[in-house]
């Protein structure tokens, strides 16, 4: 079943150039005269901040929008793609930032769909999935065809995505922040099929905010800055710090080692249980208490109680057992807005489904939930010049990129997003904030800066529960460390206490007393 | 009591309820191709009741039942295409654009009822075909065997609608655009047209519901002949959890306490009359409340699709 590597290579798209492209948006230009070429065997890296236009580029390159001006040049030749039908003839396929499957269907359906059937009109599955398993074999891609998508981890449904560009024959695989999903391992498994891909001649587009990976896997790099390119350079003569440069405009600025006394407890967790979506308990009893002026980081790897935990706080899940405690205030059975009252800020895992509302503007966005309240209030009507001052001042202080305040938020890029639901729950100077996956998907200026905001709030007095599967982030950010796994906390340790050995290991269950003395 | 119920007042209850549910079956299985695309079309009754009317119109002028049909399928291509065009194309609120359509229907049959036919007169419509062997197996030889061309159509859509959404790579298309629209643009099918076909093929098929009323059934037309039979055909895909064979369980499940019902007002049961016809639609209600299934429900049904928003 194996295919016959000699032949096919040369069947391969040998060069792909997109030349001045440029693509307008309602108040944004997303590329500026972008050139870019990738060649067979290749692998591309586009580096830049959110909103660059580094997904809007390839989104041109697979049909799926088409440039204002510029032109797409295969081995030679123009080719306008007017949809993706005629980019994946042309032999291009794409992995989206959010995938693109049918949770319903199986595997070998959402590989076999759309694609002409040797049957016609009937399906042809079980030759689909004798090939899928062929391919698999080939690329070292491991896929099970006949589960069904929704019962599938994320790396398992990447690898669907992947598997369906190439059962269409794609040469040139463009790859829209593959690994900002995966586990640590999932990303190892991922680039060893990535390396693969290459020797056999495909030609790869790899966008990722993660420096260490770009450097890991790409043989060039081009960097995007406010649509426009900044540069390309072959990924072995360019260093961390001078990609950084490009992509910010600046050099980055480590957050310094701090002294501060924490104060009094503030987020006292006590015993806490509840059940997960699957209706078993998800956290079995945790205990946790944070000060005021700490920040606790959570470390474990996903999927162990983290979210279920960050939830039950917040108040969006339903605590089975146990207490919750906002300084003296026992706040467990407040309701969402009872325990915004008192001081509980949440930066949400999910910042589109639990932070913000997409069809409503920024300026809406800012005062979703302040609106009901003085100064914002006259009896009962809405302030409107109050409301708008207050957004401007928020956009301005925390250097909010967005045409204006009536845009709609599903037009801004993901870090800006996060930064407008940072400066929306900051600006109610909570006691206690919750911080789920803070920075994920965000770049690193962005990420930068949402530290910097952190760790003034901790300045300010407040405590921080940070969650995060970035174990750099934690040690940077945190004062001490919990690991929680499996609905428990195996282990507290101060910071600089444990290394990363240790930590990993109690994230794999192992019992603080084996890890750090066994 | 005893005697009431006997064999051949039961054989006389399920007979009748395989005919009664013959629109229903047109209608839903149309429907259920239109939700699994994504489109939910409450502009069913209308499709029936202007098709019922054409039918019923062609087959009283020229005595041609095959042209009647034909007729009757046109009318529900033509009001698809209207239901498409403003559901996909101009993505208009679904539910409201199907509600105007219903409107449209019910006033354009009513209003050309009165010019065209005045009164109502009653057809030669399609009469009983016996299958030969079959039709003689005792018991349920007459049941099943003993019917009009349309009601063996009806059912005969059972099957093959399960076929073509199961087996067929349009059907996984239907699918698909209905669950997850933005993939299947992303593989390079079109969405829309997918959509257009889909919802154009219920109405075609709520058509010949329509027509199966008027020329197999009670072989006549009135004002409101339907009496809301095609929102209960749109009930009936959401009972059967968008799956033909589900849907044809629905539609026995109303079919039989509609015959029943009516049974029970031949031999004189003492309940109010309005009660009884009552029956069958709260039966529906209940059933839909148990049985809602929101894991099989389409993801993107009531959705309009638009490039580029991920
Ligand atoms: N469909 C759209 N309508 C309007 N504006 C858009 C649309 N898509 C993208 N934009 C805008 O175009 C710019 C580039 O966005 P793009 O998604 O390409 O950025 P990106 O580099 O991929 O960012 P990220 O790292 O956050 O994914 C942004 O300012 C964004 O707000
Ligand atoms: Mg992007």
């Amino acid at each position: 079943m194996k295919p016959k590597i000699q032949d096919i290579k040369s069947q391969r798209i040998q060069h792909v150039e997109m030349r001045d492209i440029v693509k307008r948006f309602p108040g944004v230009l997303a590329n500026s005269k972008v050139s870019f070429d990738v060649r067979a065997g290749e692998i591309h890296a586009l580096l830049g901040e959110n909103g660059a236009g580094k997904s809007t580029l390839m989104r041109q390159l697979y049909g799926l929008y088409q440039p204002d001006e510029g032109e797409i040049v295969i081995d030679g030749k123009p080719y306008v793609f007017r949809s993706p039908a005629d980019a994946i003839r042309a032999g291009i396929g794409m992995i989206h930032q959010h995938f693109m499957l049918v949770p319903t269907l199986t595997v070998t359906q959402n590989v076999a769909l759309g694609l002409r059937s040797s049957r016609e009109p009937l399906l042809d599955l079980d030759k689909v999935t004798r090939r899928i398993q062929g391919l698999s074999e080939a690329y070292g891609l491991k896929v099970d065809p006949h589960a069904f998508v929704w019962q599938l981890s994320v790396g398992e449904q990447q690898r669907v995505e992947i598997m369906k560009a190439l059962y269409r024959g794609a040469s040139l695989i463009i790859l829209d922040e593959p690994t900002a999903v995966l586990t640590p391992q999932e990303v190892k498994d991922l680039f060893a099929t990535l390396r693969r891909m290459v020797q056999e001649g495909h030609s790869l587009v790899f966008i990722s905010h993660k420096l260490h990976e770009v450097m890991d896997i790409s043989d060039r790099v081009t960097v995007l800055r406010d649509g426009k390119v900044i540069g390309t350079r072959p990924t072995h003569k360019v260093t961390r710090g001078e990609l950084v440069k490009m992509m910010v405009g600046r050099e980055l600025k480590e957050p310094e080692p701090r002294s501060l006394k924490p104060g009094p407890a503030a987020l006292k967790i006590e015993g806490l249980k509840t059940v997960g979506d699957r209706g078993t308990e998800a956290l079995h009893g945790i205990y946790l208490e944070i000060h005021s002026g700490e920040i606790l980081g959570l470390a474990g790897v996903s999927g162990n109680g983290q979210r279920e935990l960050a939830e039950c706080l917040a108040g969006m899940r339903k605590a089975t057992a146990g207490r919750i405690a906002i300084g003296e205030s026992d706040i467990t059975t407040f309701t969402l807005n009872q325990r915004i009252d008192s001081g509980m800020a949440y930066i949400p895992e999910e910042r589109m489904r639990d932070g913000a509302i997409r069809e409503f503007s920024v300026e809406e966005n800012i005062y979703l939930h302040d609106h009901s309240f003085a100064p914002y209030t006259h009896g009962i009507f809405l302030d409107f010049s109050q409301m708008a001052s207050h957004a401007i001042d928020l956009v301005n202080e925390y250097a909010l990129k967005t045409p204006s305040l009536d845009t709609p938020l599903k037009n801004l890029s993901g870090g800006n997003i996060q930064k407008l639901i940072m400066a929306r729950e900051l600006s109610r100077h909570p006691k206690a904030l919750i911080a789920a996956q803070p920075t994920r998907g965000v770049d690193i200026g962005a990420t930068e800066y949402i530290h910097q905001r952190l760790l003034a709030q901790r300045e300010a007095g407040t405590a921080i529960l940070l969650i995060s599967e970035d174990l750099d982030e934690i040690r940077t950010l945190s004062d001490r460390i919990a690991i929680i796994y499996e609905g428990r906390i195996v282990g507290v340790v101060q910071r600089g206490q444990a290394t990363i050995e240790q930590i990993g290991l109690m994230m794999a269950g192992v019992s603080m007393k084996e890890a750090m003395h066994g | 009591m005893k005697d009431v119920i006997s064999l051949g007042v039961l054989g006389g209850i399920l007979t009748s309820m395989i005919r009664l549910a013959t629109p229903f079956l047109y209608a839903a299985i149309g429907e259920t191709f239109a939700q699994t695309s994504g489109v939910v079309n409450l502009g069913v009754d209308g499709i029936m009741l202007l098709s019922a009317y054409g039918a019923f119109y062609v087959a009283l002028n020229t005595g041609n039942l095959w042209l009647a049909l034909l007729t009757a399928a046109a009318i529900g291509l033509l009001m698809g295409l209207l239901m498409s065009f403003i559901s996909v194309t101009l993505k208009a609120e679904q539910g409201i654009s199907g509600i105007g359509l219903y409107m449209f229907g019910l006033g354009m049959s009513s209003l050309l009822f009165k010019i065209t036919i005045g009164t109502v007169k009653t057809i030669d419509g399609f009469q009983p075909v016996r299958i030969p062997l079959l039709g003689d197996i005792p018991g349920i030889g007459p049941i099943l065997f003993d019917h009009s061309l349309p009601v063996y159509g009806a059912f005969l859509l059972v099957p093959i609608a399960w076929w073509v959404l199961d087996k067929t790579t349009l059907g996984l298309k239907i699918k698909s655009v209905g669950q997850n629209p933005a993939a299947a643009d992303s593989l390079g099918i079109n969405v829309d047209r997918i959509r257009y076909f889909s919802v154009c093929l219920g109405a075609v098929l709520a058509g010949l519901a329509g027509a199966s009323l008027s020329t197999a059934l009670v072989d006549l037309f009135q004002d409101n002949l339907t009496a809301g039979q095609g929102f209960i055909a749109v009930a009936l895909v959401y009972f059967g959890g968008w799956n033909p064979w589900g849907v044809m369980g629905g539609a026995f499940l109303f079919s039989i306490v509609n015959s029943i019902q009516l049974w029970m007002q031949v031999i004189g049961v003492k309940i109010p009359s309005d009660v009884a016809v009552m029956l069958p639609y709260l039966l529906t209600i209940a059933a839909l409340m148990i049985t809602v299934n929101r894991v099989r429900q389409p993801a993107a049904l009531n959705k309009p699709f638009e490039r580029g928003e991920s």
